[in-house]
């Protein structure tokens, strides 16, 4: 029944999402098309995905777009192309795709094909093989660790790039320092610096907690990670972008962002060279069940550094970027006048 | 037949919804939100495929029988954070075309691009 209301709120979202005009506003109804998603993810009792819906989709890309269209405008073209020969294709592309769902299984059966199989397997042998409760997670990093190598490793790559389009290199003013501390950007905003100044540990906290009790319920890597660098910009939002880069240092951020990746390919090597597969955790140590526990618990460690830090750098360099051309744009009223 | 295919009558529709703002709307910024919708469609498609009635999370317990199928979840997983990544590269890109066009409006953009075709073309004849 929640579902169904859910699904219907979830249309009608994404119907508004086509009517407005003002960016801002689709911006921030995309983010409540996130935690709708998110809440029907914990619906369909998948747990651990909706922590990771929740955290990247309501929160990380609401914050991402907002942040780019205070540099590209706030407001959407009000001429548009003419709709109709899209519309048709849209309906027409739908009423097949909707012919297409008619010979599927209805939802909920117990003998649908996708759960025969593989399925099983990690369900009945999971704990035997693996040890852990969370089966989401030992198929995550240890019967499909490859796959999320890859995805490690594609996050990484988009740090990379945010980087390489965006970055540029900063002569470090002693300017810098003054500024920032005799100045603070929100000094009327007095409730929410010392209410945040009291909440980020209890962040940072809890995002260690969901990285290390990722085995035993909803959690794991990439959800700590997000949520980690969500405090981090919190802190830059509320107290300056200058402040918050002598406190989180750019160069350690990189580093330790490429030492994530690093530490993931190595737990691989390191089965390797002691004569099993790539990623056959069982070679890691004296009895494969333990093997198994260390194979995890230093993959996720892995996984949540890269996450973590290339959230920050991507964040980091949007608001430079802004900031920069803020300046630029001072400079030249300043001549022009 | 409503209420068991509902979810996937649901999905096609969110995903049509998804293409009609990325062909339709010529706003860059749209259009990013336009394939946000269309990712988080095929996300719900899988996880409701995964749910089995009368099971719980896929998460160990000594007194449950029946669990929900835990591979969809781990297939979505990565692919949410595949889709952010892929977002905020995309939107880097916008910021990027912001500064070298002075708009983010397709027609405005292609525009742009016309004349200066049109303009090396005049100083090649000439």
């Amino acid at each position: 029944m929640i579902d169904i209301v859910l699904l219907t709120l979830l249309l009608v979202v994404a119907i508004a999402i086509i009517r407005m005009k003002d960016l801002f506003a689709v911006v921030m109804l995309s983010g409540i098309y996130g935690l709708l998603s998110a809440s029907f993810f914990v619906a369909m009792d998948a747990v651990d995905v909706a922590f990771t819906e929740a955290a990247v989709g309501a929160g990380i890309s609401t914050l991402l777009m907002l942040v780019v269209i205070t540099m590209t405008g706030r407001n959407e073209n009000t001429t548009r192309h003419k709709p109709f020969p899209a519309l048709v294709l849209v309906v027409i592309t739908g009423s097949l795709l909707i012919y297409g769902t008619l010979d599927m299984p209805y939802f909920g059966s117990a003998d649908a094909p996708v759960h025969s199989h593989v399925a099983p397997r990690y369900i009945n042998d999971s704990m035997q093989e693996i040890g852990i409760p969370n089966i989401v997670t030992s198929i995550l990093a240890s019967y499909r660790a490859f796959d999320t190598f890859g995805e490690l490793v594609v996050i990484f790559t988009a740090g990379i790039g945010v980087l390489a389009l965006l970055s540029s290199v900063r002569r470090p003013i002693d300017g810098d320092k003054i500024v920032c501390i005799n100045y603070s950007m929100h000094e009327q905003h007095l409730v929410v610096r010392i209410v945040t100044k009291m909440l980020i540990p209890f962040i940072l906290l809890f995002a260690l907690y969901v990285q290390f009790h990722g085995d035993f319920g909803p959690g794991g890597g990439f959800q700590a990670g997000v949520i980690f660098a969500a405090a981090i910009i919190l802190y830059a939002m509320l107290f300056g972008l200058s402040t918050a880069r002598i406190v989180i240092n750019q160069p350690f951020i990189q580093l330790i962002a490429a030492t994530g990746v690093l530490l993931y390919g190595s737990v691989g090597l390191v089965s390797l060279l002691n004569g099993g597969n790539f990623f056959d955790y069982n070679f890691l140590s004296n009895d494969p069940l333990s093997g198994q526990h260390l194979g995890i618990l230093l993959i996720e460690l892995g996984v949540g550094c890269t996450v973590a830090s290339v959230m920050i750098i991507i964040f980091f360099n949007f608001a430079d970027y802004r900031e920069r051309q803020q300046s630029h744009e001072n400079e030249q009223n300043q001549e022009s006048s | 037949m409503l209420i068991g295919l509902f979810n996937n009558w649901i999905v096609v529709m969110l995903m049509m919804i998804g293409l009609y703002i990325v062909i339709a709307h010529g706003n860059l910024i749209k259009k990013i939100i336009g394939l946000t919708l269309f990712q988080t469609s095929v996300f719900i498609f899988y996880i409701s495929m995964a749910k089995v009635v009368g099971g719980t999370a896929p998460i160990l317990a000594d007194d449950i029988i029946q669990y929900s199928n835990p591979l969809p979840h781990v297939l979505i997983l990565t692919a949410i954070v595949v889709g952010i990544a892929t977002i905020a590269l995309a939107l880097s890109l916008v910021i990027r075309i912001k500064a070298a066009y002075g708009s983010i409006e397709e027609e405005d953009i292609q525009r742009q691009d016309n004349q200066i075709k049109a303009d090396k073309k005049e100083r090649k004849q000439a």
